[in-house]
């Protein structure tokens, strides 16, 4: 069965072909993260942001988020997952998992490159994905 | 011009009370205050107040007196009452009253707020994978000011050690034993690098304000701190918020740096006058930046400034005198309140056991999500 990104107008492409999809204000330039839906869509225009960037800032979730949370498992099997803010040089600062076991190895500065995670896997089987950040030097995994 | 004065203040024990309602804290809080200025419910004009999670503030009502008089739930994040302070003042400051009070309670359910993407306008992803968590944001922040301007997690750890010393000491704090360094600092991580010592709790508590202008107080024969400067700002475009799921390249003050300045001009005073500080300390680090976003130091400054004691009880800068929101919890509707109520006692000389000599300036400022601070400078 086919992944299915976790919603609607994150990215545009699959696979490794997958890029992370901003807006740009037409009356400004602003750019804005994610790429707005609904009555606000017309006022922005899609752009494919950067893969590469450096890492912002990072923490750790140590404990298993309340509801509307749905990732795997429950408080007992829960697994702590890194979160931070990668900055697309040029683009914008933004907020993602980031793919890495390797806590302790992450610092504000480092090389990071974008990439899709299965998030979850659905009642039937389907893996859903989202957007994440990795490490860009690899042996991260 | 009218002056605005707090004329009675009151306070329900923060924390967790078993069969007692957010409501009956509240009640409680507002009858204390009544009682501290002398005054009936009947005699008050109007009031503000604010509850997140224990029903709405104008619940009181029926309790304290169906007077008629104009009531205002105000409904402002972690802010709120800090924002019904505000609201009280402004409205005896502008003549159309002259005695009133500003109430808030809350009663939460036990471990971190949940939220829900859609009152924040934001996409259900956010909530769904794990990216919405005050607490993230807390450790994110934290930990780039760490990176930025040399802040060690020992200062982190001493924070919180600080913040139950003197809880120790508050007849309304919650945490009321004293917490090693080492236990802080060895306890689970909850947001790297902040450890479970280091956040604090969801909460109850309740926490009323009597508030009259310069005219009525005397009229009364009471007498109170007086508000100097007081001011609400919101966040700006490039300041780093809660549930942010981007910034912009170009960074920005935050609403407390404004909020700050704002009062500290209409008070025509600065940081360097003032004698005892309430600043917001969801987690350890969020007091160190705030000391800084107050313009009580520079950015970096907080490492040595800790590590000598200077914000602890006998320092030349006690923060958070009863402990903040790290001994205290944090009653969203009455957290803002719980830290106007402490400059009040220390102002009046009566913060036994953690009076802070000769007292004469208070400073409190409050934040909350999305992005906002309420800042109040008193005078004794």
């Amino acid at each position: 069965m086919v992944a299915r990104m976790v919603a609607e107008g994150l990215v545009r492409g699959e696979a490794d072909q997958a890029r992370l999809l901003g807006g740009r204000r037409r009356s400004d330039g602003k750019m804005v993260f994610p790429l707005p839906g609904g009555d606000g869509a017309a006022a922005f225009e899609a752009v494919e942001l950067p893969t590469h960037g450096t890492l912002w800032s990072f923490t750790v979730q140590r404990f298993r988020p309340k509801p509307p949370y749905d990732g795997p498992g429950d408080e007992g099997s829960f697994a702590p997952y890194a979160v931070g803010y990668v900055e697309l040089p040029g683009a914008i600062i933004v907020e993602s998992r980031l793919e890495t076991q390797h806590f302790d190895r992450l610092r504000i500065g480092m090389p990071m490159v974008f990439t899709l995670q299965t998030f979850r896997t659905d009642p039937n089987g389907q893996d859903v994905l989202t957007y994440a950040f990795r490490p860009a030097d690899g042996d991260e995994r | 011009m009218t002056e605005v004065h707090i004329i009675g203040a009151g306070i329900h024990p923060f924390g967790r009370t078993e069969g007692r309602s957010g409501l009956d804290q509240g009640q409680f809080a507002a009858e204390q205050a009544l009682a501290d200025a002398g005054l009936a419910w009947d005699q008050i004009q109007f009031a503000f107040g604010g509850s997140a999670a224990a029903g709405n503030a104008d619940a009181l009502l029926p309790r304290l007196g169906l007077t008629g008089i104009q009531f205002i739930n105000v409904s402002n994040g972690c802010a709120t009452g800090g924002s019904a302070l505000l609201a009280g003042y402004w409205a005896i400051k502008s003549g159309e009253f002259d005695l009133g009070m500003v109430v808030g309670f809350d009663k939460h359910p036990r471990g971190a707020f949940n939220a829900d993407p859609e009152k924040s306008g934001l996409p259900r992803w956010y909530g769904e994978t794990g990216l919405m968590l005050t607490t993230q944001f807390f450790g994110m922040k934290i930990q780039r000011y760490m990176g930025l301007h040399g802040i060690s997690a020992e200062t982190l750890g001493r924070v919180a050690e600080k913040a139950f010393e003197n809880g120790a000491r508050t007849p309304h704090a919650w945490r009321r034993e004293p917490v090693g360094l080492n236990v802080i600092m060895s306890s689970d991580l909850v947001s790297d690098p902040l450890t479970k010592y280091m956040f604090c709790s969801p909460a109850e508590g309740g926490a009323a304000l009597v508030v009259a202008s310069d005219r009525k107080m005397r009229e009364l024969g009471l007498s109170g701190p007086r508000i100097r400067g007081a001011a609400v700002r919101t966040r700006v475009a490039g300041s780093f918020e809660v549930f942010s799921p981007s910034l912009e390249l170009e960074r920005g003050p935050s609403p407390t740096q404004i909020a700050s300045r704002a009062a500290y001009e209409m008070a025509g005073l600065g940081p360097e006058d003032m004698d005892v500080i309430q600043i917001q300390d969801t987690e350890s680090g969020a007091e160190i930046m705030h000391m800084a976003e107050n313009g009580f130091c520079a950015d970096g400054e907080q490492e040595r400034l800790i590590a000598d004691g200077q914000t602890r009880l006998g320092g030349p800068m006690p923060v958070n005198t009863d402990g903040g929101c790290l001994a205290c919890g944090e009653p969203i509707g009455a957290s803002g309140l719980r830290q106007v109520y402490e400059n009040v006692q220390q102002l009046r000389g009566r913060a036994d056991g953690r009076q802070v000599e000769a007292a004469r300036l208070g400073y409190s400022q409050v934040y909350g999500a999305p992005g906002l601070s309420a800042v109040a400078i008193l005078e004794a």
